[in-house]
């Protein structure tokens, strides 16, 4: 994964915006004033130590968790309680997850095809046919009337990338999509990311893969304790962070 | 180490030892592996050689097939001759004796509905047809005489025309969802019209056999019909109890809990009472409910509330990346619980709900509280008769053998449901 050149954004359209958002758990402040432009095609990397609310800050963009104060803006459409915004924005944006979630019960197309058929009201066959050309493209055509269970969890994890890839969607959400892996299979599944950045998918990641990071990265964004600690275009951030939590994070997770 | 190696660095693969397989071999290893297993197994094997027997002697060779009367019974073994007498009595109960042939073949039409809708290629729309055209001989049959009322069927124009508006939405094309437009604008409009009054209070009548009210059902039927439709209408109804106990909306949740709690903390032979002997206390004067059609909404309500919990139990076992990756694809709720949560939670509950269920087909038999003669009932009454007094062993007996029928086919069905519902899905 060689680093490239950072692109100029701009002129861009903003595709998320976060004003000012704000979460509580209970008592807990887990987002604290968080401020985020995201730009079309844009794809940001987020890091940041176990419980930094990096995780809570990618599901609150699509309402898995809610917000409690400031603006949530995702293409257009402010998120409200109003379950038709809700399903809007859910249609807009595909979410992978750490531990994949696929349906244990139904077939790998099955899987592929589900939102497409009943959210989007696609005709059956046409949906197979998308499903299977992005199989295809996740390299894994072969497994698509085999049951989750039946596949690595690379494969399972490249799965749920090509299931949320079936809805269209604007904008990629990836949970820590690599952790729950074994490290020989975290090549094939960033690889297939790889592959989406370069399409020019506006992406969100939360990652600790810093090789991804510099490969692919226009923003890495470094959350501690509920804030945005620091986000630099990756070279800088890498090379010369400026805040001390920034330098001691990255310092225990680049030596060893 | 290099005896093992084969050439191609492969290890070889060594048979077990010979005394470990093989009939002798598992003798050895689950019957005689030491002195105190040995003696155990021989003791064990003299025991149940010596009940074995007894009870074959007083149930086959020493039984008495064919006495005409109880006095000439006794004395001997197992008096069989009892449930050759009553046989058709305890089957039918009080059901007119000529027209016994009626619940024969309403009981025919139930275990071919049963067992037809067991199969799993029939799980689609093919069980409503199975269920309404089993329904319709069984009742035909045990009533001799249908009153279909036009408001019933106005009612049912519009809930189809309704449902199919509602959950064929995504799929069907203009011509199906046309149809149930007129079907439920027929049945709204008809309706209205029934109850302004301008349409008269006619019904259709299919009647091809004298009325047999159910006063005189007994038997077999009574038990089936009180079973397979207690649990068929509790099934989908635990199943919302089972959401709703589950629901973000206190006031919904609030009404589950406090519903299953209290039908579960009462015996249901009180539910039973209640049913026939209070809830006409509150209903004006001169509506009757039939009886047995409140002991079956008795035992409806009471199999609900237990199946709600064990399906709940099935809910929780779900992961919550389930729900929430059927929402970050924007699945509604109604989609998400139906292709989503639902098939996975009645998976995990198959033992849990078979076990609940087999236990209402017997917990039915508490209906003869009431006065109502199910399988149970007749066998029992069958004790009364002063020529045959004595002999409640065989009568009982012969009640065990056929319940036990009954609730091992749902037992072996569990397991068949399991083995085939998990294929491929788990590692």
């Amino acid at each position: 994964m060689a680093a490239k050149a950072a692109r100029d954004l701009s002129n861009v359209a903003s595709v998320i915006e976060l004003k000012a958002v704000n979460k509580w758990f209970g008592q807990f402040h887990v987002l604290s004033d968080i401020n985020l432009d995201v730009k079309e095609g844009e794809k940001i990397v987020i890091c940041g130590p176990s419980g930094s609310g990096k995780s809570t800050l990618i599901r609150c963009i699509n309402r898995l968790e809610e917000h409690q104060a400031g603006d949530i803006i995702v293409d257009g459409v402010t998120l409200s309680n109003d379950v038709k915004n809700i399903e809007a924005i859910r249609r807009e944006v595909g979410m992978v997850f750490q531990s994949f979630n696929l349906f244990p019960h139904l077939t790998i197309l099955d899987n592929l095809t589900l939102a497409p058929i009943w959210v989007k009201k696609m005709p059956k066959k046409e949906a197979e046919e998308i499903a299977m050309s992005l199989l295809n493209r996740v390299r894994i055509p072969e497994q698509a009337l085999k049951y989750p269970g039946q596949l690595s969890g690379g494969q399972q994890q490249r799965v749920a990338i090509a299931r949320a890839l079936c809805m269209r969607p604007k904008i990629m959400l990836f949970d820590e999509p690599t952790s729950a892996l074994d490290p020989e299979m975290v090549k094939e599944v960033l690889d297939v990311m790889v592959e989406l950045a370069g399409e020019g998918m506006t992406m969100m990641v939360v990652t600790h893969e810093m090789g991804f990071a510099r490969a692919v990265a226009d923003r890495v964004i470094f959350m501690d304790r509920g804030e945005i600690v620091e986000q630099n275009e990756p070279q800088s951030f890498f090379a010369n962070p400026q805040n001390e939590r920034t330098k001691l994070f990255l310092g225990q997770i680049l030596h060893h | 180490m290099s005896d093992d190696a084969l050439p191609g660095g492969e290890r070889r693969q060594l048979a077990p030892p010979i005394d470990e397989t093989g009939a002798l071999g598992w003798m050895r290893r689950n019957l005689f592996s030491s002195w105190g297993n040995g003696i155990t197994t021989v003791v064990l094997i003299v025991a149940v050689g010596w009940i074995l027997s007894s009870f074959l002697d007083w149930a086959v060779f020493t039984a008495n097939f064919t006495a005409a009367s109880g006095t000439e019974c006794r004395g001997g073994g197992a008096c069989w001759a009892l449930i050759r007498e009553k046989w058709r009595y305890i089957f039918f109960g009080s059901f007119p004796y000529e027209q016994h042939w009626r619940p024969f073949f309403a009981v025919i039409a139930m275990l071919a509905m049963l067992i037809t809708s067991a199969d799993r290629r029939m799980w689609n729309w093919r069980l409503l047809v199975i269920w309404g055209v089993g329904s319709f001989i069984t009742f035909l049959l045990m009533f001799g005489q249908i009153h279909i009322p036009l408001s019933l069927v106005l009612f049912v124009a519009l809930a189809v025309g309704g449902i199919g508006m509602s959950l064929r939405k995504a799929i069907a094309d203009a011509g199906e969802m046309n149809a149930y437009r007129a079907l439920a604008a027929i049945g709204l409009v008809g309706l209205a019209l029934r109850i302004a009054g301008v349409l008269p209070a006619w019904s259709f009548a299919i009647a091809p056999l004298s009325y047999v009210e159910t006063s005189l059902w007994g038997g077999i039927p009574v038990t089936i019909i009180l079973a397979t439709y207690g649990l068929a209408f509790a099934f989908p109804y635990g199943v919302l109890l089972a959401l709703g106990r589950r629901s973000n909306l206190p006031l919904i949740k609030g009404l589950c809990v406090g519903f299953i709690e209290l039908i579960r903390g009462v015996p249901l032979i009180s539910l039973l009472i209640m049913a026939s002997v209070m809830l006409p206390l509150f209903l004006p004067s001169g509506t009757t409910i039939d009886k047995f059609l409140r002991a079956q909404v008795a035992v409806v309500l009471f199999a609900g509330a237990y199946i709600a919990e064990v399906i709940r139990g099935g809910l929780q076992s779900l992961p919550k990346g389930q729900f929430e990756a059927a929402d970050a694809m924007g699945l509604s709720y109604p989609q998400k619980t139906l292709l989503i949560v639902l098939p996975q939670a009645l998976r995990v509950v198959i033992p849990p709900l078979i076990n609940t269920f087999i236990g209402f087909f017997k917990d039915t038999s508490l209906v003869l509280i009431i006065g109502i003669f199910d399988f149970l009932n007749t066998a029992n009454q069958a004790l009364v008769d002063p020529n045959w007094a004595g002999f409640p062993g065989e009568v009982y007996l012969f009640a065990a053998f056929v319940y036990f029928i009954f609730c091992f086919s749902m037992s072996r069905y569990s397991k068949y449901l399991e083995v085939e519902l998990n294929k491929g899905t788990r590692r």
